[in-house]
């Protein structure tokens, strides 16, 4: 019998669509074991989130009103004396920006081995995860030889729950321990502006690191202008300051469904497709057959930028 | 005050590889400074340009090999260097985030820093949880994934912005001492200088075995087993133009117009 206890997500007073796909994932892996699934919902509008998340599949949900926002001090402490508790199996969090501030710390605590960013999960007595390794260049099973663990999913893997259902809801007694947080969250900022929304554009030319060099910029610029597309990029072209903050796609970026989105030297990680996997018809040209943006492409070209791309402009002049 | 940033020489594949057993067979593998931790030592290394009388110390876990890779790190003004090794670790597939936590947090009692600058993730196994698993160890405050650092020294606080999905950004103040997980484009990296480099051939890498460090043979035993390592299958549908470049993009120019690009 295996019991889940999976912590759910907000942020300024909405529910993030992983605290869905947590639910999935989490009756998967309590499948026919006969054990329960509990969803964590800490801070906010905690009735409110309760009531979105009675789904099927879930037994109890316990509250902890405790705060508006999220921070980490706060959810260990909550985390760690619902595990006290509940004696869950398994510890189910979003491999998130705030799953991977709270996570670690839970595992840490508890003397738990942790599994991040899962892919996969099975569980035939002992639980195998799929991760990714190498810039998902190779796959990976790890098997957990303990009878407990903290396991954070990949966010979009799993499918986010619908069905109704009627799970109990519990107001979880909890006595906070204000000495032990020492971070406070004083504000959120919408970060961009700029004189372009990428988010507009039907047509998207997008940079990646295999451009190389900031002169060679201006040769997807001028594709862009010839196709009379905007230009977008991965991270690694904003970090180096080679393009503004504003035309990253991604993550931590925007996210973008253009009608066609052209990407030019871009591998294709996880955190860059959560951002353009919305896009009509994708189009990848890249000089490694295996690189993973690939798999989600309409169209491929297996080459080298600097040969195709001036061929592709001069077809448009 | 002292600064402690942890770096780690990562492996990169190449495009074509073979594994071998429940690894990347050797010669398929490039290795280099984490990029994440690139920023973390610059952001570290500011820190001591700007504060007086900080020494900046770096600490990795790994084999003699990476003590190139640490030497960047030493020539762009990280004062020396702590590097964790030993024969138990050699056979080891996976060092799973306790068995890192372990070990710095036995080079952290050995320093005493009193901020500790982290990658927010190595790009091989990319498990991202080093950093706030050893804060908790250590009992330091913590935020991980920063993207911009502001220093209050005298009011034991760092004012960080975390960087969250979305383009949303999360001010929040973090009493010291604590781990930072530096996040890329939080600064700009700096090149070495040839003095740098030279001088780095002089500074310090400390090689400490898990002996040295008090410890012994369990703590890197994981009870995490890599049971499997394989090539994805690809999951691509895609058509794919064939031929040399300019046939290529001639067969892409001809579905372009199809969607109606370029036709204005
Ligand atoms: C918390 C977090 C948030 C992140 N947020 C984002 C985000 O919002 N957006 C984002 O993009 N990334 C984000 N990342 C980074 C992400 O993990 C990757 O590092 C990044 O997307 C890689 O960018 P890239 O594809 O341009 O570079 P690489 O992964 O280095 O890929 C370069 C590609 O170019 C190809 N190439 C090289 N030379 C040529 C050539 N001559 N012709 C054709 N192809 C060539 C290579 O085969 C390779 O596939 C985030 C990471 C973290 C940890």
């Amino acid at each position: 019998m295996s019991d889940v206890l999976a912590i759910t997500e907000h942020r300024r007073g909405d529910l993030r669509d992983v605290s869905f796909e947590l639910v999935t994932a989490g009756a998967d892996l309590v499948g026919d074991t006969g054990g329960d699934l509990h969803l964590a919902v800490i801070g906010g509008d905690v009735d409110g989130f309760a009531e979105a998340l009675s789904l099927d599949g879930v037994d109890t949900i316990h509250t902890v009103s405790e705060g508006d926002e999220f921070n980490h001090d706060v959810y260990v402490q909550a985390i760690t004396a619902l595990y006290e508790e509940l004696d869950p199996t398994y510890i189910l969090a979003g491999n998130t920006v705030n799953g991977l501030d709270y996570a670690p710390a839970v595992a840490e605590a508890l003397d738990l081995p942790l599994v991040t960013d899962a892919v996969g999960l099975q569980n035939d007595g002992t639980l195998e995860v799929t991760r990714e390794m190498y810039a998902s260049k190779v796959e990976s099973t790890v098997e957990v030889d303990a009878d407990r663990a903290v396991v954070t999913i990949r966010p979009s893997e799993w499918d986010a729950a619908e069905a109704a259902g009627e799970p109990a809801v519990e107001a979880f007694d909890f006595t906070l321990d204000e000495s032990r947080v020492r971070s406070r969250v004083t504000g959120f900022e919408e970060v961009g502006g700029g004189d372009v929304d990428i988010s507009e554009a039907d047509v998207l030319v997008s940079v990646g690191r295999g451009i190389e060099e900031e002169e060679n910029i201006e040769l997807v610029q001028n594709l862009a202008d010839a196709l009379g597309a905007t230009l977008s990029s991965s991270r690694p072209i904003v970090d180096n300051g080679w393009l503004p903050k504003d035309r990253q796609v991604g993550q931590s970026g925007k996210v973008v469904t253009p009608k066609v989105y052209l990407a030019v030297g871009i591998s294709g990680a996880v955190q860059h497709v959560a951002g353009m996997k919305g896009a009509e018809t994708i189009i990848a040209i890249n000089t490694d057959p295996d690189a993973p943006i690939f798999d989600i492409a309409d169209y491929g070209i297996v080459g080298d930028l600097f040969d195709v791309v001036p061929e592709l402009i001069e077809r448009f002049e | 005050m002292k600064v402690l940033v942890t770096v780690k020489e990562v492996a990169e594949v190449e495009e074509d590889f073979q594994l071998d057993g429940l690894r990347v067979a050797e010669q398929y593998l490039d290795y280099d400074l984490n990029e994440w931790d690139e920023y973390a030592v610059e952001a570290a290394v500011q820190i001591a340009e700007e504060n007086d009388d900080v020494e900046v110390v770096s600490a990795t876990i790994g084999p003699e090999r990476s003590e190139e890779t640490i030497r960047m790190a030493l020539a762009k003004g990280v004062d020396r260097a702590v590097r964790v090794w030993d024969d138990a670790l050699d056979d080891v597939d996976l060092l799973d985030v306790g068995a890192k936590t372990r070990l710095l947090s036995a080079v952290v009692e050995e320093e005493d820093p009193d901020l500790v600058l982290t990658g927010v993730q190595a790009n091989d196994d990319s498990f991202g949880a080093t950093g706030v698993s050893l804060a908790s160890a250590i009992d330091f405050e913590w935020a991980a994934v920063v993207n911009d650092l502001d220093l209050d020294v005298d009011g034991a606080v760092a004012n960080v912005r975390r960087e969250l999905e979305g383009g949303v950004e999360e001010l929040t103040e973090v009493d010291l001492p604590a781990v930072l997980t530096i996040q890329t484009g939080i600064n700009e990296p700096r090149y070495a200088s040839l003095r740098g480099i030279r001088q780095a051939q002089s500074k310090e890498i400390k090689p400490m075995t898990l002996s040295d460090l008090g410890l012994d043979g369990s703590a890197v035993e994981s009870d995490l087993v890599l049971t499997d390592v394989y090539e994805p299958e690809t999951e691509s549908d895609a058509t794919y133009f064939e031929g040399d470049a300019g046939t290529q993009a001639a067969e892409l120019a001809t579905v372009l117009r199809e969607k109606g690009v370029g036709s204005q």
